[in-house]
């Protein structure tokens, strides 16, 4: 029998990295794609660049994924599983073009090991080489907690991908623009189970008030201005952050508005020795997350199946 | 079998054009508008583009291994199945053949795509209540009850009239 008459050998077959047992495996999501970079945009600034939009993803999918066998109803379960797979497609996009970008910022593993980039760098950086901004790292809390957090989170993701689809970047502008359409749908699920908490009853309006002061002191980070970001904008690589707010405040106050809400001024976040998520520099949910979603992998950096 | 030149090359197409989606397998991948070209290398293998509906679409995996399957069971032995990022897949490229397909098998075919206008990508408030046929009886008083169903394309609908749920494809 040719090996091709199997379903299952003809998945694994070829590159070893197929046959790592904790991955993603199968493929290299970015198979055939040009990954040459465009004439004036640093290599080690894209990578770098890269890995926030990736780690953004995927720590905020790897809390999404929590609610699975937690959610209030199967139809929001389903629905949380779903936005949490679009941004994991999105990361596994981010983390293998960061890897072509730069191989130097995939960590180096045993000699013969059959981890894949993309798996290496989810799996195998610790905390502070994590990239991603602090917001999406808090735990889950109740359902007010998580949408409050997915309707910040998507709000401003979107906006940052929209302009993104015109990066000098090929693969990142392919990327954005495919995200932007799966972000749409994210923030509309969010915003309308906001309007829904505050048009409900005395207790969910109590759990979205607490929900905003956990939440919200987290909003201001997403906008901070970064220098890797800086450089890349500067040849049309990147956007600034700092260039969003204006529409992520005028969206939100739509959602405000429709919910007669009214947000209560929250203190920002302290940052540490004036250093924040994009600088590697973490709450303490993250240690329990990548520990969590790592230690599997961790312990068996050759295994295969 | 050696096989070069034009007619392997639209040989080759054709079996591409066979090869059906691994969760709705009434579909083919050109019905789904995933199968993006079908071409001959610069060394004679044959270079097949797909492109993914969604980015996390878990099905690309699977789609790979059955074009380069059923390719070398019709005597391409050397394949290369690459990936197409840019422009990216929209429902709108489902094909006539594909909608009615996924009609007759209970899947509500998905509308035309709104484009949006420029400028920022505007919030929808409001569930958007198209009119969607029930695939089951043909009523028309349906509603939405998920917007995301089993898998990343599909929504979850419910039929006032007979009772019955059913899936539904996304505009994207």
């Amino acid at each position: 029998m040719n090996d091709r008459d199997c379903a299952y050998a003809s998945l694994i077959d070829g590159d070893p990295h197929d046959q790592w047992a904790f991955g993603t495996g199968f493929e290299d999501p970015l198979a055939g794609v040009d990954t040459t970079a465009a004439p004036g945009v640093d290599g080690a600034d894209l990578a770098a660049y890269c890995l926030m939009l990736a780690d953004d993803a995927l720590i905020c999918a790897q809390r999404l994924t929590q609610w699975c066998t937690n959610a209030p109803e199967l139809e929001e379960e389903v629905a949380l599983a779903n936005i949490g797979l679009d941004l994991l497609g999105q990361a596994r996009l981010l983390l293998a073009r960061a890897a072509a970008a730069d191989p130097r910022v995939v960590p180096v593993l045993p000699d013969g090991s059959p981890v894949p980039a993309e798996d290496a760098l989810a799996f195998f950086r610790d905390e502070s080489a994590f990239r991603c901004v602090r917001l999406v790292e808090l735990a889950n809390g109740d359902f007010a907690v998580s949408m409050t957090r997915l309707l910040a989170f998507s709000t401003f993701r979107l906006a940052a991908l929209h302009r993104l689809s015109d990066s000098r970047d090929l693969v990142l502008a392919a990327v954005a623009a495919k995200g932007a359409k799966e972000l749409a749908y994210h923030r509309d699920y969010a915003a309308r189970w906001f309007i829904t908490l505050a048009g409900g009853t005395d207790e969910s309006r109590r759990r979205l008030a607490q929900a905003m002061t956990t939440v919200w002191p987290y909003v201001d980070e997403l906008f901070r201005p970064n220098p890797v970001e800086r450089r890349l904008a500067a040849v049309g690589a990147a956007v600034d952050a700092s260039t969003l707010r204006g529409e992520f405040d005028s969206v939100v106050a739509q959602v405000f508005g429709a919910s007669g809400w009214h947000p209560p001024t929250v203190r920002p976040a302290p940052l540490v020795a004036g250093k924040s998520g994009r600088d590697g520099v973490h709450t303490e949910a993250l240690g329990y997350l990548l520990a969590e979603m790592q230690s599997v992998a961790r312990a068996h950096p050759m295994g295969r199946w | 079998m050696p096989m070069t030149g034009r007619s392997a090359v639209s040989r080759a197409r054709e079996c591409a054009a066979t090869v059906t989606d691994p969760e709705m397998p009434m579909l083919t991948l050109v019905d789904l508008g995933v199968l993006r070209d079908v071409h001959e290398g610069a060394d004679g293998c044959i270079v097949v583009t797909i492109t993914p509906t969604y980015s996390g679409c878990p099905a690309m995996a699977a789609m790979r291994a059955d074009l380069e399957r059923a390719l070398a069971a019709a005597g391409f032995d050397r394949v290369e199945v690459r990936t197409s990022l840019a422009p990216a897949w929209s429902s709108d490229w489902i094909t006539e053949s594909g909608r009615r397909k996924l009609a007759e098998h209970g899947i509500a075919p998905p509308g035309p795509v709104r484009t949006p206008t420029s400028g920022a990508v505007p919030l929808n408030l409001v569930a958007h209540r198209p009119v969607v046929q029930c695939p089951q009886c043909g009523s028309p008083d349906t509603g939405e009850t998920s917007r995301f169903g089993s898998t990343a394309c599909t929504s979850l609908h419910r039929c006032r009239s007979c009772g019955e749920p059913f899936q539904r494809i996304k505009e994207i």
